[in-house]
């Protein structure tokens, strides 16, 4: 017996001892952890907070409050009530002439033309729809609020300094004190800006709107959506049900996940040279969009699709077999019908990707200034993403803060989606 | 899903994409350069909303990448016109003809000034060519004297030229493919380059080395390619008073309370001063019309005629309150009679 031998240490005692170090590391793991959350946090809440406090103002727009005489003799004076003579009739001088009356006083041409340049170009137009609408309006006199020009519409929000030296300022103090007098009579107003949501893209942005474009990729999205959700179905109930285990089906796999990494200017480039070049498409129409972005998104729903089938336990199949169903029948009563919310889950998720997408749309011409609205799949049209990225590269600084605002429209569609996919998840999801 | 929707799905698709040809366009189609598009855009839709056709289709390609689209052949899926800020190369109308567009129509807008400015809070300094030539070229002579180059050994702006103040070199301009850096390089650039007469003389000699010389940018950092974007070279400037900015004249009209444009050869970036051609860097801006399209796709004609109408393209016009600086009337008088009578300006020799 060899008292001096220390005793072998406990098996407890050594967990002790390393507690404090076990406990300090995975604090620090923690730690860690929360820390890249917050600042992912951080960065979303500051991207969030630059674009809606830059953008929220444009949905608000300066109005200035006319007396309109719809004056018969200058518009229709032989009282024909013809549509091209209506159409083509000076609105701009009935503008010009109630802007006289606010202020008698502005006589040199000069000024006159500083006066004018208060109201946008839009009201002549108001003024025409307004007649061509209703004919019967000739000879009334009528108060009107009508869009201010855009330099107004910046000075009223703060964004242009009305302090600062004269020679600094698109607008003249003289023009200031204008507005001044007009804001005292209660003529001056910030209005809902209905023309951000009706118009198409203008190069006045005060009547610059988002509808053109969201017409534009609604149509998009649609051509996307009716070719890519059944063939990226079709594919993916073929190689998950029937397809039989070989090599070939192999490479198709590995070239389905490949393709859905390709960047997504390639689609582009595909969609320029097989459907504008070779079949000869119309450039810039929505038909070709879509179909370039039917490519990019198919591998994602084929992908998210046998995920969902895949997750459909064999025990159905096999129950359905039992009581004698064929093949076809068990895929297509029992297997699909409880993989389709997974399937739409993906599918969404693929149209939000392609709704946010511009660069394919660069090479077929989708990038382009379209003012009308378009009305079916074949006629010009750009995208919301495009037009973000044609108003942020323009030089007017009205546009600063419509592009914020094109940008809010753009994520709040993109967050319905999303919503969309993780409520069908929730509602229709069943666990085995 | 059901199986009947899902056949009926596949059967709308088949109807939906017959594979077809482009039948007809009822609208002007408009491809090339991105300093012509802010004004064709406000002249094409001034023209969508008073007249009665429909909106012409324009598309900022560039206008190398438009002479590309606009030279492909004529018919409905080529475009009718082309912007460009530079005149067409002989290579574009020989290319044009190989594709059978013989019949081009010339007609030249106004000018452009390229705007040297820094942020509004900083020094106002003055530039001549030759400052910008030896802070920016990748290659500057010898500072010794000797007639050879050596890589650009400048840092700041005093080693450039003594009255200038010693803070360091930094330009953010255009990247390669836009029109105003193919712009600036040869009338700023060569502009300066030139002064030096050992350089000048080998214009004559070896054209392609002058070249090299003259138009090389350095890319040790000094010079910051700010991309496309000039409203965000605008942005940088305000937050870095140190820096120096190039973009369009446009931009610094739209934004004088925040940046101030730097006199050039003792000449500020001002409205006349750029009409009267006194201003060194600024360039004519040009669009192409397709001859045989005319009568073809409706609306060209009557687009044409609203460009070179006085109230777009005068001195009071609406193209002059976006920064377009118009030509003497002369030369406006003269181009507005080719346009009218539709005569072919642009020939292979």
């Amino acid at each position: 017996m060899n008292e001096l031998v220390p005793p072998k240490p406990k098996t407890i005692d050594l967990v002790n001892a390393s507690l404090a170090k076990r406990r300090a590391s995975e604090r620090l793991f923690r730690g860690i952890g929360l820390i890249s959350i917050m600042m992912a946090l951080m960065f979303l809440f500051m991207l969030f907070y630059s674009i809606v406090s830059k953008g929220y103002t444009a949905f608000r727009q300066t109005h200035i409050q006319l007396e309109v005489n719809f004056d018969q003799q200058l518009l229709d004076p032989a009282a024909t009530r013809h549509h091209d003579v209506l159409s083509s009739a000076d609105y701009s001088s009935l503008v010009k002439a109630s802007l006289s009356k606010l202020f008698p006083d502005v006589t040199s041409r000069n000024e006159k033309r500083q006066l004018h340049g208060l109201v946008s170009a839009g009201a002549a137009y108001q003024l025409r729809d307004m007649v061509m609408a209703d004919p019967a309006l000739l000879g009334q006199t009528l108060q009107l609020w009508v869009p201010a020009d855009d330099d107004v519409d910046m000075l009223i929000k703060g964004h242009i300094d009305r302090d600062g030296p004269e020679t600094e300022r698109r607008l003249r103090d003289v023009q200031i004190a204008w507005l001044d007098q007009l804001a005292a009579q209660e003529k001056l107003s910030l209005k809902f800006n209905m023309l951000f949501f009706a118009n198409g893209d203008s190069r006045e942005p005060e009547l610059a709107g988002i509808w053109g474009a969201l017409m534009g990729s609604i149509y998009t999205l649609l051509v996307t959506l009716l070719l890519s959700f059944p063939m990226g179905v079709a594919t993916a109930v073929y190689l998950e049900e029937f397809a039989p285990k070989s090599k070939w089906v192999d490479l198709i796999e590995v070239n389905i996940n490949n393709l859905a990494a390709v960047p997504s200017i390639i689609f582009g480039l595909l969609g320029l040279a097989v459907f504008i070049n070779f079949m000869s498409f119309p450039r810039s129409a929505p038909l070709v969009g879509g179909l370039v972005l039917a490519f990019m998104t198919l591998p994602t729903i084929i992908i998210a699709s046998r995920g969902a089938l895949k997750s459909v336990p064999p025990s159905i199949r096999e129950a359905a077999l039992g009581v004698g169903a064929s093949k076809m029948q068990t895929v297509y009563f029992h297997v699909l019908p409880l993989a389709t919310p997974g399937m739409l889950t993906g599918t969404i998720i693929g149209m939000a990707r392609a709704l946010g997408e511009t660069a394919p749309l660069l090479m077929i011409g989708m990038v382009a200034f379209i003012v009308d609205i378009p009305s079916d799949i074949f006629d010009p049209a750009t995208a919301l993403p495009v037009q973000i990225y044609l108003w942020a590269d323009s030089p007017e600084r009205a546009f600063v803060e419509r592009t914020s605002a094109a940008i809010i429209v753009l994520l709040g569609f993109l967050f319905v989606m999303n919503a969309l996919a993780i409520i069908l998840r929730k509602k229709f999801e069943r666990r085995w | 899903m059901s199986r009947k929707s899902f056949v009926l799905t596949m059967a709308l698709l088949t109807a939906a994409i017959p594979c077809f040809a482009q039948a007809a366009r009822d609208y002007v189609s408009i491809v090339g350069s991105s300093t012509v598009y802010p004004f064709a855009t406000v002249v094409a839709e001034t023209f969508g909303k008073t007249s009665r056709f429909k909106t012409p289709k324009i598309e900022s390609t560039g206008s190398g990448g438009g002479f590309k689209l606009f030279c492909g052949g004529i018919g409905v899926a080529h475009p009718d016109i082309t912007n460009s800020s530079r005149a067409i190369k002989k290579s574009e109308i020989d290319a044009c003809a190989a594709n059978g567009v013989t019949d081009i129509i010339e007609v030249k807008i106004g000018y452009d000034g390229i705007v040297i400015a820094n942020a509004k809070k900083a020094e106002q300094l003055q530039f001549s060519r030759k400052d910008l030539f030896l802070a920016l070229a990748k290659n500057v002579p010898d500072p010794k004297g000797s007639e050879k180059l050596v890589p650009n050994p400048f840092k700041t702006w005093k080693e450039v030229n003594s009255d200038l103040p010693n803070t360091a070199i930094e330009v953010l301009g255009p990247p390669p493919t836009s029109g105003t850096r193919d712009a600036f390089v040869e009338l700023a650039m060569e502009g300066g380059c030139k002064k030096f007469d050992w350089i000048a003389a080998k214009e004559k000699e070896d054209e392609k080395q002058y070249k090299s010389i003259c138009h090389a940018i350095r890319e040790d950092g000094a010079y910051v390619e700010a991309g496309e974007n000039d409203n965000l070279i605008v942005q940088k400037l305000e937050a870095n008073p140190n820096a120096v900015g190039i973009f369009g004249y446009s931009f610094l009209d739209q934004n004088t309370d925040k940046v101030q444009g730097l006199m050039i050869d003792g000449v500020a970036p001002s409205f006349e001063a750029i009409a009267d051609n006194s201003y060194p860097i600024s360039r004519p801006l040009f669009f192409y019309v397709k001859k045989a399209h005319v009568g073809m796709i409706p609306g060209i004609k009557e687009y044409l005629h609203e460009f070179v109408s006085e109230k777009a393209w005068g001195e009071e016009g609406y193209l002059s309150d976006r920064g377009l600086i118009p030509m003497p009337v002369a030369e406006r008088t003269a181009v507005a009679q080719d346009v009218k009578t539709l005569r072919v300006n642009v020939s292979r020799h």
